[in-house]
């Protein structure tokens, strides 16, 4: 290597961690501070380890004083029956646009390019009617029904579905496979990075969303984790940061710790469209 | 001879029945969606635009259509207006920022193979990372005396202040946020450009004379990563665009309306004050300034395809 490529590299390496340092700070400072007590932490220094471990008892706190437990299996509950409702919609929807000739398939393809066009809180309001005279208010159906329809999936899979070639469909089709078993059978098994990419995008969204179940939920029992921090923070703002701080690394922990062990299929699930 | 017709006409009928059969189908299949799309997404869509041009309020029993008068009434409210404001120049300031430090990271990564893997990691990890959660930290961390932030400028001698708090860097503080939750998306988005880049036009690039960091990046690598950023541009636009986490948790629109935002804006005033009509108005003004820049780059990418 020549002395100016070194020094690149070496300028390389000083420019891309000092970005990582800023990057990683908040997580490291987060979890430093859910090990410290509140006579360390209202000391204001400047050190990772607390001198006295007060761990257990913060990530104590952040398991009894808010039902961390709940908020944790609400999420995941609104998460997975989203997800599996958005995948029984979507799934033969994408097939039928892919492989289907039908009337109305040109305009119902340019209705979902459209729906992706709309942000998630444009039909906030209207749903929050509509649920609110069903009587679906603060209930787990109101924080999962306004997104079984996913355009998002729509399209993904639709657009996957359309690189499958079709003497697959026709072999199905002449050992007797209905359509429906077709989308099941043949489809789905074919289409599963796909799937998975879908999988990731929806749960992220809907683990991290805050705007729609701050609209529709006003109960601790039913609060997904973001609304459950919020009520943590709400409570505990000012007082004592080390629980606080071990409730919001709990509830990061997750999708940090998937993200990690999968971060091809993270990258791809989150930057697909990279809309909504 | 009464044959043949016959037998085509049913050959047709046949082929007709199978068209028949597999339209059918497919609106078996498509009809579950296509009905939701139509409840859950573009009813409602159409019903905010209609509501904007009422008065109602939630629960009320009559309301008044009042054509225009949502918006006018927007318009010369100074509330409004500072909200406009302020998410303009959230977007004007989290956009330039984060797309900036998103090439530059990602152009630092791919230019040696070293520790790639690593850095793509670690800026991505804000990106996955729960919003709401990190906004709690980030709290703490701006808080003005046992706050990282404050403490790491003591250390040069820089006195910070309360930044949450204080109208003149609050909105700035939840820009620092907005940049550090979407700068690893920008740089993947990157990445990806970068890597479509053809090595060989480089060597093409050298050959004519082009040596030099800089000249490979401004003959080679910018003009090919047009429509990456362009891409990246109207994606992170309206990501800003929708800016609201951050400010319901940590300031609530103050202090002083320094950072009211639109969609803050648009919830107080519908599920607070229950002014559904007049937050319908403020919704849809919210849905055209996504809707245009959309069209932005429906036009950049049009012109794109004619040239090529």
């Amino acid at each position: 290597m020549t002395r100016g490529g070194l020094a690149f590299a070496v300028l390389r390496h000083v420019l891309l961690l000092a970005g990582a340092a800023v990057m990683l700070a908040p997580f490291v400072w987060m979890v430093a501070t859910s090990f410290k007590p509140p006579q360390e932490i209202f000391a204001g220094e400047l050190s990772l380890l607390p001198r006295q471990w007060h761990a257990v008892e913060n990530y104590h706190q952040a398991f009894t004083k808010v039902p961390m437990l709940r908020y944790l299996a609400n999420g995941l509950f609104v998460t997975s029956a989203i997800f599996a409702l958005q995948v029984l919609v979507a799934v033969p929807c994408a097939y039928a646009l892919a492989k289907l000739e039908f009337r109305g398939r040109t305009l119902l393809f340019t209705l979902t390019l459209f729906g992706l066009l709309i942000p998630a809180h444009v039909p906030a309001i209207p749903l929050y009617i509509m649920l609110w005279k069903a009587g679906l208010l603060n209930t787990y159906a109101a924080l999962v029904v306004p997104f079984v329809i996913s355009v998002f999936g729509i399209f993904l899979m639709r657009q996957f579905f359309k690189a499958i070639p079709d003497e697959l469909i026709h072999a199905a089709r002449l050992d007797g496979l209905s359509e429906f078993a077709i989308v099941w059978r043949i489809m789905v098994p074919a289409a599963m990075p796909a799937l998975i990419s879908f999988g990731i995008f929806s749960v992220v969204a809907h683990w991290n969303d805050y705007f729609w179940p701050l609209l529709v939920i006003n109960s601790r029992e039913l609060a997904p984790p973001p609304l459950g921090v919020a009520y943590f923070r709400n409570e505990e703002a000012g007082h004592d940061f080390g629980p606080l701080m071990a409730g919001a690394v709990i509830i990061t922990a997750p999708l940090v710790v998937a993200f990690l062990f999968a971060q091809r299929r993270f990258i791809e699930g989150m930057t697909m469209t990279g809309l909504k | 001879m009464a044959e043949g017709p016959a037998a085509s006409v049913r050959l047709d009928t046949a082929a007709g029945r199978r068209r028949h059969s597999e339209a059918l189908a497919a609106w078996g299949l498509a009809g579950p969606a296509t009905f939701l799309l139509f409840l859950l997404l573009l009813g409602p869509t159409a019903a905010v635009v209609v509501l904007s041009a009422t008065d109602w309020q939630l629960g009320a029993k009559s309301l008044r259509f009042v054509g225009l008068g949502n918006y006018a009434e927007m318009f010369a409210d100074r509330v409004f207006r500072q909200s406009l404001a302020n998410t303009l120049l959230y977007v004007a300031i989290t956009v330039p920022v984060s797309v900036g430090l998103g090439l530059s990271a990602a152009m630092l990564i791919e230019a040696r193979t070293s520790l790639q893997k690593f850095y793509r990691t670690v800026y991505f990890l804000p990106v996955t990372a729960t919003l709401i959660a990190m906004a709690v930290v980030w709290e703490f961390l701006f808080h003005p005396n046992v706050g990282l932030v404050n403490l790491l400028l003591a250390t040069v001698g820089i006195a910070g202040t309360h930044w949450l708090n204080n109208p003149s860097t609050a909105l700035f503080a939840l820009c620092a946020i907005g940049i550090w939750q979407s700068l690893g998306f920008t740089t993947v988005l990157f990445l990806a450009g970068l890597k479509s880049v053809p090595r060989d036009l480089y060597d093409a690039a050298s050959v004519d004379g082009a040596h030099g960091a800089w000249e490979r990046f401004r003959r080679v690598t910018w003009p090919m990563l047009g429509p990456t950023l362009m891409f990246v541009l109207v994606i992170m636009g309206i990501r800003s665009f929708q800016v609201f986490d951050t400010v319901a948790v940590l300031t609530a629109g103050g202090p002083a309306k320094s950072t009211e935002v639109l969609l803050y804006t648009m919830y107080t005033e519908s599920f607070h004050y229950f002014r559904t009509g007049y937050g319908s108005a403020i919704t849809v003004v919210f849905l055209v300034f996504v809707l245009a820049l959309t069209l932005v780059q429906v036009r950049f990418l049009d012109r794109r395809v004619h040239y090529s």
